[in-house]
């Protein structure tokens, strides 16, 4: 039985790693302008040799596509395509993570505010016509800070320090978003409030390199610490006192999970806008497929994330004349996939 | 000794709650701690464990003050079984089992296959090796107390503290649970345990400890230390002791006359 299912896991693990291979270079095919799977085969190639060409000194062939279709691969479906794929990963690392720091399923990344600050960041950010980067830093800032904020009123609190987190959570969430719609009260309804408003519904239609190399090191700096220390995160599900019999340094541990999870939400935000339902939904789904055990569900997590963001978002650029917010379209994609999943009844019947 | 608990007082704040407790407890033996809510039970365990620093006296297990352990170092002296309860997520027995060998690995190690053999031999010796896949919320109460055991023998620590082991079982996972903790007990491992039961003191403690008011009411071996007198006093109640036989073995049953 034990033989059975570890090796189910394991088919179950390189069958969503195919599928997000898979997803991933289709997405490159998908769009307005036609590409051909051997042309993507052959930029890609040519631009993943490109450094290594340059070391040796090496000349490059003459290529045989077009520079268009150079562009349409390098500068507007890369960036989109990994963006997706990282936001989807970070937002269901982060995820998996606070439920089981708070000993919880239905926590979402957002639990200790970090999308409400962020999205005051942006409103803000666009409220005083910063530039592009000033926004995103704005975005980014204010998400970590509104998590500090929250740890800072936990740890002065008389409160059990879970509870005491996930109400000061609350608080500082709603403070945030109560400021976003003062900022939006006091915007030009002509572009700033349009703006903020589908800022805030989330998007990856304007994903260009830059977006990705601001999101990739904060999420990789919050990504390797969780991913390294993924096994004791089972620890924190059990409560303090377990926890600490068992030889778990419980502040210490519960620190760096909030400051990792937190540094990829709010990267993750920063850039794409508000995608709910990620967070949330993603590690559901991984604890159906692969169990409770964070050796196997943060990992598995990301992937599935990252293939369901890459989808989501395929669909939002090519299902209608405009684009879809991602917001929008992450739930009504989702929850039919869910809905069937709970249904089913997944990993927990088969125990 | 085991665990030596000497003049130890502990307050939360301008609060005591200990004050001036006296006890030890020798090898392979096993103690109950009884008293009425409140009296102090579980502050006693968490100055055991380590979690709190007593504000006067001291207490020490196998001969080391816990105060100057760190977690991993006291997690390799003292375990702790909790009440048994529903967890928030349904990590399958040898997921729970295999918890207690982190104090065996390095920081950002995760179990290999020899701790999976470790944890599945501690769930075997206890007689619950075919439950190792099935999900925690997916077993009795009693089953899932007997992994919290299993997990406690991994971790190589030979005190075992238990608040209430046997709170929410029936009377026959309850026996099974002390029963499996009584042969633990003759392997060498110390428990202390906290009971509202003085029935279960009786029948699986070699040594009582009855609190009243933060301090020691009585202590001492079961006989003599619960005695109808004491048990009235404890639980504010007329209580009996009587001495029933049963298949040739005589011991001490107590029941309550009704309150006022």
């Amino acid at each position: 039985m034990d033989l059975d299912r570890s090796r189910q896991y394991r088919r179950r693990f390189w069958i969503l790693g195919l599928a997000f291979a898979a997803v991933f270079f289709a997405s490159f095919l998908l769009g307005r302008y036609a590409v051909a799977p051997g042309t993507l085969f052959r930029v890609l190639s040519h631009a993943i040799l490109a450094p290594v060409r340059r070391l040796l000194g090496l000349e490059a062939a003459v290529p045989t596509w077009t520079g268009t279709e150079q562009s349409v691969i390098l500068n507007i479906r890369l960036p989109r395509v990994a963006l997706a794929a990282v936001v989807g990963a970070a937002l269901s690392a982060a995820g998996a993570s606070y439920q089981g720091m708070f000993r919880n399923p239905m926590v979402s990344p957002d639990i200790l505010g970090a999308s409400n600050g962020a999205g005051f960041g942006a409103a803000l950010g666009i409220l005083l016509s910063f530039g592009y980067f000033g926004i995103t830093l704005s975005a980014f800032l204010f998400g970590v800070g509104a998590v500090a904020l929250a740890w800072l009123v936990s740890r002065v609190s008389r409160m059990n320090a879970t509870l005491s987190m996930v109400l000061a959570g609350i608080v500082v969430g709603s403070l945030f978003s109560a400021g976003t719609s003062f900022v939006k009260l006091v915007a030009d309804t002509n572009d700033q409030l349009p703006a903020i408003t589908y800022w805030l519904m989330g998007s990856l239609a304007s994903a260009k390199k830059r977006d990705l190399l601001f999101a990739l090191i904060p999420v990789i700096v919050g990504t390797v610490p969780l991913l390294l220390l993924r096994w004791r995160i089972n620890f924190l599900t059990l409560g303090e006192e377990e926890a600490k019999s068992l030889g778990i340094n419980t502040t210490r541990l519960r620190l760096v999970i909030v400051a990792c999870a937190t540094l990829i939400t709010a990267a993750s935000v920063a850039v794409s806008g508000l995608i709910g339902w990620i967070g949330l939904v993603i590690p559901h789904f991984a604890r159906m497929l692969f169990g409770h055990d964070y050796k196997r569900l943060l990992p598995a997590s990301m992937l599935l994330g990252a293939t369901f963001l890459v989808v989501v978002d395929n669909i939002a650029r090519l299902a209608a004349a405009s684009e879809i917010p991602l917001g929008i379209l992450t739930s009504f994609v989702g929850a039919p996939v869910f809905v069937w999943l709970m249904v089913r009844g997944g990993a927990d019947r088969e125990h | 000794m085991s665990i030596e608990i000497s003049a130890l007082s502990f307050a939360y704040g301008e609060t005591p709650v200990l004050r001036g407790i006296d006890f030890t407890v020798p090898d392979g033996e096993s103690a109950a701690v009884l008293g009425p809510n409140g009296v102090g039970k579980s502050t006693l365990f968490r100055c055991l464990l380590g979690f709190l620093d007593p504000s006067e006296g001291s207490v020490r297990v196998n001969g080391k003050d816990m105060r100057s352990l760190d977690r991993r170092a006291a997690a390799r002296e003292i375990a702790y079984i909790p009440q048994s309860c529903v967890p928030s997520f349904n990590y399958t027995l040898l997921e729970v089992v295999l918890m207690g060998l982190n104090n065996r690995m390095g920081l950002l190690e995760s179990p290999k296959a020899e701790h999976k053999k470790a944890a599945l031999e501690a769930l075997d010796s206890l007689g619950i090796a075919h439950l190792a896949y099935r999900g925690s919320g997916k077993v009795s109460g009693g089953e899932r107390q007997l992994a919290l055991l299993a997990r406690a023998m991994v971790q190589n620590a030979r005190v075992l503290v238990m608040d209430e082991p046997t709170a929410n079982l029936d009377c026959g996972n309850s026996a099974r649970v002390m029963e499996r903790v009584m042969n633990l007990t003759r392997e060498g491992y110390t428990v202390i345990f906290s009971t509202h039961d003085p029935n279960q003191a009786f029948r699986y403690a070699h040594r009582v400890l009855a609190m009243q008011g933060g301090k020691v009411l009585s202590a001492g071996p079961p006989e003599t230390a619960l005695t109808a007198r004491t048990l009235t006093q404890l639980y504010g109640v007329p209580m009996a002791v009587c001495p029933v036989t049963v298949e040739g073995r005589t011991f001490p049953v107590s029941v309550t006359l009704g309150g006022e």
